[in-house]
């Protein structure tokens, strides 16, 4: 089991070529010919519908969390019922800020930790790559395969010798560990794009590494250190499963903090819905803020 | 995964040309030493976080080790694997597994290719559309279990039920969605939240299509459909490889959802929530390690063969 | 050559990491740094009693003490799963926590509780006399003292008065289950969206097991006979279930399968329901000041069948970890949240009708308790005197509890098999296929104890 390395199995899945933005412009001009045609009007209003069934549920979350208890629980529903900040009260009175800043510390300083380690390693991957790098690549890639659950009696068992239960930083390092070889995997395929002749020309005019770092590296591979970022962020943020194991009360987390509401509370759905799209804001910010990186992200750095 | 630029597998640019043999090997090795050492911390860190746990997990699975009985731990041979091999709930929990895990990963690619289709064409607010799709992705996984268990599912007062009252007046069925059809609620509510990142994927793949050549063959008088199952679907093959590759990853390891909407009722629990459920609750460490172990070697298997016989993604590289 | 430059990010990564790990390990607890020095953490479940106890602590426990106190609250199925996590291995992360009776004896039999007689005999104030005998004998183990009780509960019927009386019935103090499944079809639909009962189905060996585990005690079933014979597809124990399925499936509460105490209590303040069987301690909610049905609610005896009473005994208590090491303070939060004066201070401050009762025999001749709780004082109290767990049903039972089993394995086996029953409730399998699959559960549970 090895992975695509060679041009041609790869370049199949590879992104821009001149070749293919002139193919985009082509296909530019195709559909803008045929935009006329009621057919086409036709599946341009199904692909609205279908936007819309997708964003639904969350539109009724936000809506819902403006409701007061009472109101967000009739049947039928009352979508036109006077707004109301309660839920949001409720939710902020029952101290959600500590497990809030529990989440950006785990999820900030383990994106920060995986791009100082992963960038290295990339770069041992691709532009000065070790022998048998190959194996070295699929080697962290397989490590996603191993389900996570079956490691959770040891590092409880860890955590607890090393008196490190329920603590921050502990978790911390464990997303990293987590979110490493996805971040490895991408900034490899983006260091791959960095062009060898010219880092061979900048070492015979005698360029310094951080010049060559700033002035050749840095261009190409910035939008692969973005997305890596963005994605090892929102992935430490959503993490459930271990911080339910390994916190307490110090360093529980959002996620966690979320589980109380598994079980109902009387009238709380404006409660929850606001908890729900508070916790889930950072995420949608920066999850906006750059699709295209989203995508990026989400394909490991495979589709550009 | 590299453009037509990318290195060759072999190490890259040799030293330069030397005279004397011996320092040309001095060199070569410290050489590989400078090339290996900014891959070691990485490297380093995911074998001691990933692979040692894993190797305390099967030497667990061979001890008899309750956290209520710490008098009586001790060497338990096979007698942890025959307990969870023989246990219905277990042989549950796979088959629960396959099916989530199967029916998520081709229901979102299916409605993820037919969605990134739609948005491949130019509309009017197509960014818009693309942006609403996207959303479901971005809302953290135990609160959208949440918003599905609580503001959708519920029969007293969920948007479903009061959906259908509006439209039908008070004498409509109510449905009891989670208690009825549990493993189809869990599985929609993945499904809401799986489809934007398969969409995304495929788009990504569509946009790349080389446009000339289909017109060329719509030149040549091929319709549409013989352009989609001839050209473009053999294009996003990769994609759609991709696409369920990493879709399968995640799913097969569920654990929030099912966690959170049915907590392992009704006959949900898949394996990370029994492994979770015989580790936490049941505090059985031996059994837990040992069902953890089964689920390794059972993803070993079914990742070595599907890599192996379906992917194309990896296969072309064993020639 | 990418050593110089990543080098020094690593480095200040690790150590600032490493300064972190030193001083702090989360914000909770007020902040960062605030972990150590003159608090305790305290791990409990969302009950709304304890959910008032969180809202009283810092302006009054703290205040009087200058202890902080930290909480975790969560639900009561995740409560037990931490709690047993954090006990077992003596993780001394918490320094109290909520446990039941079912718990105390268990983890004290293990080491894992701290004995609390000593502190319980040195603080003549908080009066140990005082607490009613069947919570203090509960707590202990071999004659010594593991826990206090916070409030303690039975089980009984509740039902609306007036529903029943639209529609000419009427309730007997202490009613058969015949006579409940037969009232529950006939105000089933009494009012628009009402149903005749609501029970629990939602899993969990503490949720749908309760009540189901005093209904399978009253038709004459067992979980093990004395000699450890497992019983859980025997005639009893699968006429229960199936009475009690075929009740709530068909006149029982929307989404029964998921419906635990929470919901049950929800559907019976807003009007879904007409009666339900659960804990004696709800009583306070119906009767708060804020709710619907003050007022509206009949109390009678837990509904029976061959056996005379069939209440529950159950109590949420604070028990002080063994490998705690601020058992000192420990103590005086316990000694706090049990006593007179937090019953005293939760009356003025809250409502008499939300005083965590059931726990001190005091409460029931406190007049202005009476004037908030006449409607349920005297019932909770009778249940709560006449019940016996070493003795709830009508054979010999290996191991006390009314609606458990009080061993290790019964979370797991319970919870696994309210699984199975509640997807019985469900309408996904039989009853019978369920109860199969749970008597070979129980078999392997009995197959340890037998040797």
């Amino acid at each position: 089991m090895t992975i695509p390395t060679t041009p041609e199995a790869s370049g199949t899945i590879a992104g821009t070529n001149p070749a293919q933005e002139h193919a985009a412009e082509v296909e530019q001009q195709v559909v803008n010919h045929r935009r006329q045609s009621p057919g086409s009007r036709l599946l341009g209003v199904l692909a609205w519908v279908v936007g819309l069934i997708f964003i639904a549920p969350v539109l009724w979350m936000i809506l819902t969390s403006f409701h007061k208890e009472a109101d967000a629980a009739t049947n039928p529903p009352s979508p036109f019922a006077p707004l109301s900040l309660d839920g949001y009260k409720s939710f902020f009175s029952a101290g959600p800020w500590p497990p809030i800043l529990n989440s950006v510390t785990a999820s900030v300083v383990s994106t920060i930790l995986v791009l100082a380690l992963a960038f290295p390693a990339a770069y041992a991957l691709s532009i000065r790559p070790v022998r048998k790098w190959t194996d070295v690549l699929f080697f962290f890639l397989s490590t996603k395969f191993l389900p996570i659950v079956a490691g959770l009696l040891p590092i409880y068992l860890f955590a607890q010798k090393v008196h490190m239960l329920d603590n921050i930083w502990l978790l911390a390092v464990f997303y990293t560990v987590m979110n490493l070889p996805i971040a490895v995997w991408m900034l490899r395929s983006f260091l791959a794009e960095v062009p060898l002749e010219m880092l061979e020309a900048a070492q015979v005019d005698g360029a310094g590494l951080l010049t060559t770092m700033r002035k050749i590296i840095a261009p190409v591979v910035m939008p692969g250190i973005a997305s890596a970022a963005l994605i090892c962020f929102i992935f430490s943020w959503n993490e459930l499963l271990f911080a339910r194991v390994l916190t307490g009360t110090r360093a529980e987390t959002a996620p966690v903090f979320l589980t109380g509401f598994v079980t109902s509370q009387g009238l709380f759905l404006a409660k929850v819905c606001a908890a729900s799209l508070v916790v889930s804001l950072p995420v949608l910010i920066a999850g906006f803020a750059a699709q295209d990186k989203l995508v990026q992200g989400l394909s490991m750095g495979a589709v550009k | 995964m590299t453009t037509t630029t990318t290195t060759s597998p072999t190490p890259g640019p040799t030293p330069g040309p030397t005279t004397d043999a011996k320092t040309s090997k001095a060199l070569q090795r410290s050489g590989d030493w400078a090339r290996r050492a900014p891959l070691l911390p990485a490297l380093i860190l995911v074998i001691v976080a990933t692979q040692l746990p894993f190797v305390v997990t099967i030497v667990t699975s061979f001890t008899r080790w309750n956290a209520y009985y710490p008098d009586k731990r001790g060497f338990a041979g096979l007698s942890n694997f025959g307990t969870v091999l023989s246990d219905p709930d277990a042989r549950h929990a796979i088959w629960v597994t396959v099916l989530l895990t199967v029916s998520v990963v081709l229901i979102s690619l299916v409605l993820g290719l037919v969605i990134a289709l739609l948005l491949d064409r130019k509309f009017l607010g197509q960014g818009i559309v693309r942006t609403m799709m996207i959303t479901p992705f971005l809302i953290v996984p135990v609160a959208a279990a949440l918003l599905w268990k609580h503001a959708i599912y519920n029969p007293e007062y969920g948007l479903l039920n009061g959906i259908l009252k509006g439209v039908f007046g008070n004498g409509a069925p109510q449905v009891d969605w989670i208690g009825t059809h549990p493993l189809m609620s869990v599985i929609l509510a993945i499904v809401w939240q799986w489809t934007p990142f398969m969409m995304l994927i495929l788009l990504a793949g569509l946009q790349s299509r080389p446009m000339d050549v289909v017109e060329a063959a719509r030149m040549d008088g091929a319709n549409t459909w013989q352009i989609f199952t001839n050209m473009t679907l053999p294009h996003l093959r990769q994609y759609i490889e991709l696409a369920g590759l990493l879709g399968t990853i995640y799913v097969v390891q569920n654990f929030d959802h099912v966690f959170t909407i049915t907590s392992g009722g009704l006959g949900t629990a898949n394996l990370p929530y029994y492994i979770y459920q015989t580790f936490y609750t049941a505090h059985d460490y031996g059994l837990a390690s040992a069902a953890g172990v089964i689920v390794v070697i059972l993803t070993l298997i079914v990742a070595t063969v599907a890599l192996r016989t379906v992917f194309s993604l990896f296969k072309e590289e064993s020639r | 050559m990418p050593r110089t430059r990543t080098v020094p990010i690593v480095v200040a990564a690790v150590a600032a990491s490493a300064v972190g790990l030193s001083g702090c390990a989360g914000w909770g607890g007020g902040g960062l740094g605030s972990g150590g020095g003159n608090s305790i953490n305290v791990l409990m479940v969302n009950n709304p009693q304890m959910v008032d106890l969180q809202r009283l602590t810092a302006d009054n426990f703290t205040k009087q003490t200058g202890i902080r106190v930290n909480f975790t609250v969560l639900p009561e199925n995740d409560l037990r799963d931490k709690a047993s996590q954090e006990f077992s291995s003596q993780a001394g992360q918490y320094d109290v926590a909520t446990l039941s009776n079912f718990e105390i004896p268990i983890y004290a039999h293990a080491g894992w509780v701290a004995d609390l007689t000593a502190y319980s005999k040195a603080d003549t104030a908080f009066d140990q006399a005082d607490i009613l005998p069947p919570m203090t004998s509960a707590l202990s183990r071999d004659g010594k003292l593991y826990g206090e009780p916070f409030y303690g509960e039975s089980s009984f019927l509740m039902y609306r008065k007036d529903v029943l009386a639209a529609k000419g019935l009427s309730m007997p103090k202490s009613p058969t289950w015949d006579q409940v499944a037969d009232i529950a079809a006939k105000v089933d639909g009494a009012q628009p969206g009402m149903k005749g009962i609501c029970l629990r189905g939602q899993p969990g060996w503490g949720q749908l097991f309760a009540p189901l585990t005093t209904v399978v005690n009253t038709f004459g079933g067992t979980w093990f006979t004395k000699d450890w014979t497992a019983q859980v597809d025997a005639q009893p124990f699968k006429d229960a279930t199936n009475f009690y399925v075929d009740l709530v499936r068909a006149h029982g509460e929307a989404g029964a399968s998921q419906a635990g105490f929470t919901e049950c209590l929800n559907n019976l303040t807003q009007g879904k329901v007409a009666m339900w069987y659960d804990a004696t301690s709800a009583a306070g909610s119906l009767e708060a000041n804020d709710s619907p049905v003050k007022g509206k609610i009949g109390y009678a005896a837990a509904p029976v069948k061959v056996t005379k009473s069939s209440g529950w005994l159950y109590t949420w208590a604070w028990a002080v970890e063994q490998a705690s090491k601020k058992k000192d303070n420990a103590w005086k939060f316990v000694a706090w949240a049990s006593s007179k004066d937090y019953e005293n201070l939760v009356g003025s401050k809250i409502g008499w009708s939300s005083v965590p009762a059931g726990k001190r025999a005091s409460t029931y001749d406190n007049p202005e308790y009476l004037k908030a709780a006449g409607a349920f004082a005297a019932e909770t109290k009778a249940a709560i005197e006449s019940v016996d767990p070493d003795n709830p049903g009508a054979q010999p039972r290996p191991a006390p509890g009314i609606q458990f089993v009080d061993i290790p394995e019964f979370p797991d086996l319970g919870t696994k098999v309210s699984q199975y029953v509640s997807s019985a409730i469900a309408g996904q399998t039989t009853v019978d296929q369920a109860l199969k699959q749970g008597q070979d559960l129980a078999e392997r549970v009995a197959k340890s104890y037998k040797n």
